[in-house]
């Protein structure tokens, strides 16, 4: 039970249950969609950006807990990012959740990482990894502007 | 569905003894003892199957049709006698009609390309149900692509019921073939191919049958059936994956174009010109899957010796069995609860993704399918995007479906 107690820990099952900044906003400069062909599952990520500045993050889409919880959290920690911090961030959370820990040291402040780690539990459970980066190469690929959808095939 | 009440003990079948010949249910999953409920997708094999590869590769391997060495000969001759076999199994009229694909999506996309190619026009209508398999999707839609034919679907009610008088209303005169799920993989839903058949020959429509579900679960008489087509694979059978099954009357096979080229599939090749072979081997080019063959063969013989009503008497006591239980979980909706229904169930659990499910059942030891099941059309009819899935096979018994029941109570501990 450790692993999956490890894996859908109190702080994912309320994001996955009750995501924030879920809907899409007034202002949106950005978006895109993901697709995880093996189930099914859909993000979209809106973003706005503003002078090299995230002023605003958000989501639609549906999906298992493991990824509205990471769509979730990711659209929380991206808001007052700029652009070269949010790709900074997008390397360490792939190594958070697929490399071990000491590959994921540096780069949020201890804040913020503390936050994230709690999807390093997916690291378990090598099927599930897709779950949790759907929504970042999705958030990646909106500020590339790429009109084609983001796959995890 | 029957009650709990009527069922009973299938004395005949002993499960205990049957899964001894199955090794791999021996195995440990997170230091858990395996419960495997997903034979819908590709069911485990017996030793007699494992024994038969191995002894194809071990004691008589050599290409087949080719060689005239002991070697080849014997394994030619084994090859041709799995053809009889899978003959026999079915009640095909001649071993002619038997046409060895790699899988039932071989088969079909088979027919799609030959027949399908051959025969049908732009403007030319076929019918599939809503029930299908990507499967028996896709092929019909690349000959839409190359040739401009309409797709017409059956549609089914809440409960997952072919509705025959829907496909009534859509037969026509335009119609040239129907192609429909035997068996629905995603519901376990039954569907009512004699009246299906019937109905399409009273206009001259012939009729392939997607029979990859239908095959396991109980007896099948291509002949009583008078269905023109029908496809299945080895894997789910008990057999090894990677062979397949495409049964064809004769006359229509006879009338078919070659749907790949290359050896073994000719009479005589010139640059000018090349003869095609007759049925079967005109449709079997290349070096096939031969120790699949035996292997093929074998779980034939094996499920024959248990008893395709015996085995399909068991299945039906696990489904009940397995509805009556899961029933007693209060957030738990079926997907799919046809009148009739092969050893199929699919659900959701209010609240929780489906893949979350199945991570959480993976570590309790038990394998089930989630995600839409190669079925994203029936999902949405249901406006859902996946179900989990538990399918039982000759192996399985009530205490699986009791490791199910405690592992869904697993679920909600975690997820409230």
């Amino acid at each position: 039970m450790s692993a999956l107690r490890e894996l859908y820990q109190e702080v994912i099952l309320d994001h996955g249950k009750a995501p924030r900044n879920f809907g899409k906003p007034e202002h949106v400069t950005c978006e895109s969609n993901g697709h995880n062909p093996l189930c099914g599952d859909t993000v979209t990520i809106y973003l706005h950006l503003d002078d090299g500045i995230v002023e605003e993050a958000t989501f639609e889409g549906r999906g298992c807990a493991i990824s509205i919880a990471s769509a979730s959290m990711m659209t929380e920690i991206l808001k007052g990012k700029q652009l070269g911090e949010v790709s900074a961030m997008f390397e360490r959370f792939h190594n958070l959740v697929t490399e071990d820990e000491a590959a994921c040291e540096g780069g949020f402040d201890s804040e913020e990482f503390e936050k994230l780690m709690v999807l390093s539990g997916v690291r378990e459970f090598p099927m599930r990894v897709k779950c949790a980066t759907l929504a970042w190469h999705t958030m990646k690929a909106a500020l590339q502007g790429g009109a084609e959808e983001v796959t995890t095939e | 569905m029957r009650s709990v009440a009527t069922i009973s003990e299938n004395s005949a079948f002993d499960v205990a003894r049957l899964r001894a010949d199955f090794p791999i249910l021996a195995e440990r999953v997170y230091d858990k003892p395996l419960v495997f409920l997903d034979s819908a997708a590709s069911a485990q094999k017996p030793q007699c199957v494992i024994d038969a590869v191995s002894h194809c590769y071990s004691r008589e391997y050599a290409n087949i049709h080719r060689g005239v060495y002991y070697l080849s000969e014997r394994a030619t001759q084994a090859y041709e006698d799995a053809r009889v076999k899978v003959q026999r199994f079915i009640n095909a009229a001649s071993e002619r009609e038997i046409i060895f694909t790699k899988s039932t999506t071989e088969a079909i996309n088979l027919v799609a390309a030959s027949y399908g190619g051959a025969t049908l026009k732009e403007g030319d209508e076929i019918i599939l149900s809503h029930l299908e398999h990507h499967a028996n999707i896709v092929p019909w839609q690349l000959l839409r692509q190359r040739i401009g034919i309409e797709i017409k679907v059956v549609p089914i009610d809440e409960r997952g019921n072919f509705l025959l008088e829907e496909f009534e209303k859509l037969l026509s005169p335009r119609t040239r073939l129907v192609a429909v799920s035997h068996t629905s993989n995603a519901l376990g839903t039954i569907t009512p191919a004699a009246e299906i058949v019937r109905l399409a020959h009273a206009q001259g429509t012939p009729v392939l049958l997607d029979g990859a579900q239908s095959v396991v679960h109980g007896p099948i008489d291509v002949q009583a059936l008078d269905v023109d087509f029908f496809a299945f694979s080895g894997h789910k059978l008990y057999g090894p994956s990677g062979i397949g099954v495409l049964y064809g009357k004769a006359d229509l096979l006879a009338a078919m174009p070659p749907y790949q080229g290359g050896g073994d599939m000719i009479k005589r090749v010139t640059f000018e010109k090349t003869e095609f072979a007759d049925i079967p081997g005109r449709f079997e080019a290349g070096t096939p899957h031969i120790a699949g063959a035996y292997g093929f063969a074998a779980a034939i013989d094996y499920v024959s010796a248990i008893g395709m009503e015996a085995i399909n008497a068991h299945e039906r006591e696990l489904l009940d069995y397995a509805t009556a239980r899961l029933q007693e979980i209060n957030s738990l909706r079926f997907i799919g609860t046809a009148d009739d229904k092969a050893g199929i169930v699919s659900f959701e659990l209010d609240g929780v993704h489906a893949h979350d499910i199945g991570t959480i059942l993976d570590r309790e030891g038990i394998a089930v399918r989630v995600g839409h099941h190669c079925a994203q059309p029936l999902m949405d009819r249901f406006g859902i995007t996946g179900t989990v899935r538990a399918s039982f096979g000759l192996y399985n018994d009530k205490a699986d479906i009791d490791a199910l029941v405690r592992a869904l109570g697993a679920v909600r501990e975690i997820f409230g």
